[in-house]
């Protein structure tokens, strides 16, 4: 019997850290729609999460668009399907490379960045400073936060989904001369509000996961130094790999609500 | 503004009535602190095995004891940052026990705590740190009263000159003496300190004793001092509790501790 110790104990730990996540979300509900509320906390994270993400998600908005544009082109007229080029690069960059991409490298940069902060808060007893000063860290620390991720991530998402879109046209155009109206003219040819709005709504979902994993891997970290770099690290991957989950559920659900 | 700072010293503050403290010299005061029988363990290792201890208005208590002997987490009890196993946790007459956070913010609101590592705000200097408390609490205090009052007890704790400067650039006698003035902003009337002379020099741990003695004269706070030094215990406590293995070992004066018969307070004594 000694394989079942190891393997109770993965499930007990699997029970444990999804139980505390309800927890500390519950605390935080509870906390963000209680006064008084930190607006001007809220303001700063979504300069700090969103203004200071754009660039990098431009630029790998950017370069999944050369990428996707260089891909199909060839693949298209190998099948004798060159006149679809505009519509498949608007349709999997806006459906699913956009919100993805976004998705992930947010959960790259904003992931660790919540993640060492409140964990370097946690260890140097910062937040419980903020405790016994009585003011609640779901309250200030984390509802402004995880409310960031989740206003800035669908806004984030258009700038890559444009990003992608446009450099996806310039590659395409350096190679064969297209005008960018026809391009999008051609793109979003039959294209309804619901073919774009929940695959970009979607990434709200993308951004609660974020914010919330990441403040929780944060403000749970015990130890020190190596705690901090621990809490980075798990939030960047159990992040990551929540956003890909999530995903999964998301497509089929919208493929359900808003069939094409 | 150099009249508000010319009267720092001579305490503009809201003081604590007399009574309270003569109240305490004669041990009839309604306790501001009442720990009792408390037991704290994290997992196999127990910490607290039935402590008890009183504190009235007015009245200094070290806690002494060897490090690991429960002390600072006797402190976070007091403060809800940790809750006890058994046993109850009276504050201001209020069982903290089981209370939320929004419940125990009232509580809080009047107490003031030192970190052993000041636990300044990283990305706040000094001055921020300090209006920290009084931005969240005192909404109907305005910005230039703030301003006021936080000068104030930066005068008081002697970093007037240092409200620009970041906690990484402070040394640890000077982060302690602002976490002291962040602890001081909201005029509590029970203040904790964890080691409050733990890594300072002499003449630091000095400094900081002299403070503490000028609070308790200037304001009539009650305190709470959690340490292993046993001059800066003498110098500023009335009442000090020694701790052994997460039990009181004994409780009264420094003379009382130096007239005592058991082993470990002698042993103490001749070590510290």
């Amino acid at each position: 019997m000694p394989i079942l110790t190891p393997l109770g104990e993965l499930v007990n730990d699997f029970f444990e850290w999804f139980g505390s996540l309800g927890i500390f979300a519950w605390n935080i509900a509870r906390s963000a729609c209680t006064p008084p509320f930190e607006g001007r906390e809220l303001v700063r994270q979504l300069d700090e999460i969103g203004s200071k993400s754009l660039p990098l998600v431009a630029l790998a908005g950017s370069a999944i668009g050369v990428v996707l544009a260089m891909q199909a082109r060839q693949s298209l007229t190998q099948f004798g399907a060159k006149s679809l080029f505009p519509s498949a690069i608007v349709y999997s960059v806006v459906q699913e490379m956009g919100p993805i991409i976004t998705g992930l490298v947010v959960s790259g940069r904003v992931g660790a960045g919540i993640g060492a902060e409140l964990a370097s808060m946690k260890v140097s007893e910062q937040i419980d400073a903020l405790e016994v000063s009585a003011v609640s860290p779901y309250r200030f620390l984390a509802a402004p936060r995880i409310l960031a991720c989740v206003l800035m991530m669908p806004l984030l998402t258009v700038a890559a989904d444009f990003c992608a879109l446009l450099m996806g046209w310039f590659a395409n155009a350096l190679v064969e001369p297209m005008s960018l109206h026809r391009f999008m003219e051609s793109g979003f040819n039959g294209a309804t509000l619901s073919t774009f709005l929940p695959p970009t709504f979607k990434t709200a979902v993308f951004g609660l996961i974020v914010g919330l994993i990441s403040c929780f891997q944060g403000m749970t970290t015990t130890g020190g130094a190596e705690g901090v770099g621990r809490a980075a690290t798990k939030s960047v991957v159990l992040a990551s790999l929540f956003v890909i989950l999530a995903d999964v559920v998301l497509v089929k659900f919208i493929l359900v609500v808003f069939p094409i | 503004m150099n009249s508000t700072l010319a009267n720092a010293r001579s305490s503009s503050r809201t003081t604590r009535p007399v009574a309270n403290v003569q109240e305490s010299s004669n041990g009839d005061a309604t306790p501001i602190v009442n720990v009792e029988d408390v037991y704290k363990a994290f997992g196999q290792q127990h910490v607290l095995n039935g402590v008890s201890l009183t504190v009235n208005p007015g009245e200094t208590r070290a806690v002494l004891g060897r490090s690991g002997t429960g002390k600072s987490v006797l402190l976070r009890l007091i403060v809800g940052l940790q809750e006890p196993d058994s046993g109850t946790v009276k504050v201001f007459g209020e069982n903290t026990t089981g209370l939320s956070l929004d419940q125990l913010a009232p509580i809080r609101k009047k107490m003031g705590f030192l970190f052993q590592h000041a636990a300044l705000y990283d990305s706040l200097n000094v001055a921020e740190n300090v209006a920290f408390p009084l931005r969240h609490h005192r909404a109907d205090m305005a910005r230039s009263e703030q301003n006021d009052r936080v000068r104030q007890v930066l005068y008081e704790v002697g970093m007037e000159n240092q409200s620009a400067k970041m906690p990484a650039d402070l040394s640890g006698g000077m982060q302690k003496r602002t976490g002291l003035a962040r602890a001081l902003v909201l005029d509590p009337e029970l203040l904790l300190l964890d080691e409050p002379t733990a890594g300072l020099d002499p003449m630091g741990s000095a400094e900081i004793n002299e403070l503490v003695l000028k609070l308790q004269k200037e304001h009539h706070m009650a305190f709470i001092v959690v340490t292993h030094d046993m001059h800066s215990a003498r110098t500023i406590a009335n009442r000090l509790t020694l701790l052994n293995k997460g039990c009181v070992v004994i409780d009264g004066s420094f003379e009382e501790l130096q007239d005592s018969s058991i082993e470990f307070v002698r042993e103490f004594l001749k070590h510290s």
